[in-house]
């Protein structure tokens, strides 16, 4: 460790290396699943699995590229991704917001954690049929959904990772005349940013849960409508390319996040032995 | 400028005049944890530029005494006066991890990082300004948190056992360090304003680390300073010129001859 550079280099390297290894082994892990889906493919050229319960991979494959084409599928996205990106908005600001007060204050703290600790149990999912009563059913209802499901794992891990700050860096702070403000910003809150993350790393995931869930109920645009309106015709193909594309567009915030971790916490993976 | 510390103090804080003789001074301080009294009545004078040991067995009350000296304990009581500003490094560096080692050193400052730089310089970490503190070795680390505290210049240096839990010859390469800065910082200090310079009140369950590197070694027991010496030895010191002293001062922390 004779200089920085070196240090960074190292650490950059470990972080690579890390990334790579689940898919290191490649080609023996890809063989199952390219397997499965010529057997898929086999059963239901064969008449074996019929198209009403569930398409064949090629099938599926040829719907998507036309519902792209025909431009029902891009359609459907951008109404999707627009519900999950302003109910993602709404929650995160609330959730961090809540988080803020409780975790800085012992007014905020007595007044929002309680509250807050009770409600995380309710089943969120079981607050739909209210949210239609105060909502109706269009855009609202939807992004409260997404946004109540957001805010506590943002809220919770947030509030957590406050409150578990190191007390000897705080008195470091102090020693070292920092005031309120700047304690706040350069100890308390660095100190829980990681855990942060991972509420944020959560709230994603349920963001596209809520989603997918309020869009079963009552919708007449976005992925949830496409499918309900193909399970009317039997159209497993369409729901098969639904399901899909919810499932990339949900491995895709999370490589978002892992990448918005990487970068804002390089000071850890410094640490991280290679 | 005498900085009262948010001690609750129960006797009145002496007018004093500019520019003392003592950087701190200490009468009657007293602190209870439940109904343990740990710091009984304790009487300490600090004189500008003097590099005082205090020793103690562990739970003595060293790190509360040095705790309520840094300000940082609101429930002692007593009389507390610090005539100046004071800069800790603890026993564990406490290097904010998300900040690299140069913007540890310059937190808090208003000044230009290049006080920082220098400072770095000054305990030899130039070279790793811009590494992560989970980076850094024990005894860099430790460097990098005495970087911190003397950029900010102090007129007290508190030392809570810093090289404890450092390696032998990592600590031997310290205590020259210590001693160099306290020299550096006092003679600088004297030019400028006249006055002392850098006290150091460091403490230490070492005996030798307390006779190698103090003016004056005190003796923490029973909530008060039990024993007191000086040690006049010029420095560099080698052990055998202080064989008296030790023999003395392990007597007062309670190790018999059979146990040496
Ligand atoms: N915050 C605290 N609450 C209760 N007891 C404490 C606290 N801090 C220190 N003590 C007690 O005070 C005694 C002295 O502690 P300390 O000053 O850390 O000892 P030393 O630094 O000499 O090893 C110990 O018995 C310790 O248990
Ligand atoms: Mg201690």
């Amino acid at each position: 460790m004779s200089s920085p550079a070196l240090d960074l280099g190292q650490a950059h390297r470990a972080a690579r290396r890390r990334a790579r290894v689940p898919r290191a082994p490649g080609l023996p892990r890809l063989i199952s699943p390219i397997v499965l889906v010529l057997l898929w493919q086999a059963a239901g050229s064969s008449g074996l699995l019929p198209e009403h319960l569930i398409a064949a991979p090629v099938k599926i494959a040829r719907t998507a590229v036309d519902l792209t084409e025909a431009g029902t599928l891009p359609d459907a996205i951008i109404v999707s991704l627009q519900r999950v990106a302003v109910g993602f908005l709404i929650g995160a600001v609330a959730g961090v917001a809540l988080a803020l007060a409780a975790g800085l204050s012992r007014l905020g703290e007595n007044a929002i954690d309680p509250p807050m600790q009770m409600l995380r149990a309710l089943p969120f999912y079981g607050l739909i049929p209210l949210f239609i009563l105060w909502f109706g059913i269009g855009e609202t209802p939807k992004i409260a959904l997404v946004a109540l499901g957001v805010a506590f794992p943002l809220y919770l891990n947030t509030y957590a990772g406050i409150r578990a700050v190191d007390g000897r860096l705080v008195e470091a702070g102090r020693v070292l005349r920092l005031g309120r403000t700047a304690l706040i910003r350069h100890v308390i809150l660095p100190a829980a940013l990681p855990q942060a993350l991972v509420g944020l790393r959560q709230s994603l995931g349920i963001a596209w849960l809520a989603l997918i869930v309020a869009e079963q109920v009552n919708a007449d645009a976005g992925l949830g409508w496409m499918i309900n309106d193909a399970r009317e015709f039997m159209r497993t193909d369409v729901i098969v390319v639904g399901l899909v594309v919810y499932s990339v567009l949900g491995l895709l915030t999370d490589a978002l996040v892992r990448l918005i971790e990487r970068r804002a916490l390089v000071w850890r993976q410094a640490f991280q032995p290679a | 400028m005498a900085a009262s510390l948010p001690t609750r103090v129960t006797g009145s804080v002496e007018t004093r005049a500019a520019a003392t003789a003592r950087v701190a001074s200490v009468r009657g301080l007293t602190r209870v944890f439940g109904d343990r009294t740990v710091i009984d009545g304790l009487d300490i004078d600090i004189e500008r530029g003097e590099f005082v040991a205090l020793l103690g067995r562990s739970g003595s009350g060293k790190s509360t005494l040095l705790r309520a000296l840094a300000g940082l304990d609101r429930d002692a009581t007593g009389n507390l006066t610090v005539d100046g500003t004071v800069a800790v490094a603890f026993q564990e560096p406490r290097l904010l991890p998300w900040k690299r080692v140069i913007d540890n050193v310059a937190l808090g400052l208003d000044r230009p990082r290049a006080e920082a730089r220098q400072a770095l310089e000054e305990v030899g970490l130039g070279g790793l300004a811009t590494a992560w503190p989970l980076t850094l070795s024990g005894g860099e680390a430790q460097r990098a948190s005495l970087a911190r505290a003397l950029v900010r210049e102090p007129d007290l240096l508190l030392l809570d056992e810093p090289f404890s839990a450092l390696d032998a010859l990592t600590r031997i390469t310290m205590h020259r360090l210590v001693l160099d800065l306290w020299t550096r910082h006092g003679r600088k200090e004297e030019d400028a304003a006249g006055r002392g310079g850098l006290s150091v009140l460091l403490v230490t369950h070492d005996v030798d680390e307390a006779l190698r590197l103090a003016d004056r070694v005190l003796v923490l027991g029973e909530g008060r300073i039990a024993y007191e010496t000086r040690v006049d030895a010029p420095r560099p010191r080698s052990a055998g010129d202080l064989i008296g002293l030790r023999t003395d001062l392990l007597e007062q922390l309670g190790v018999n001859e059979e146990d040496r």
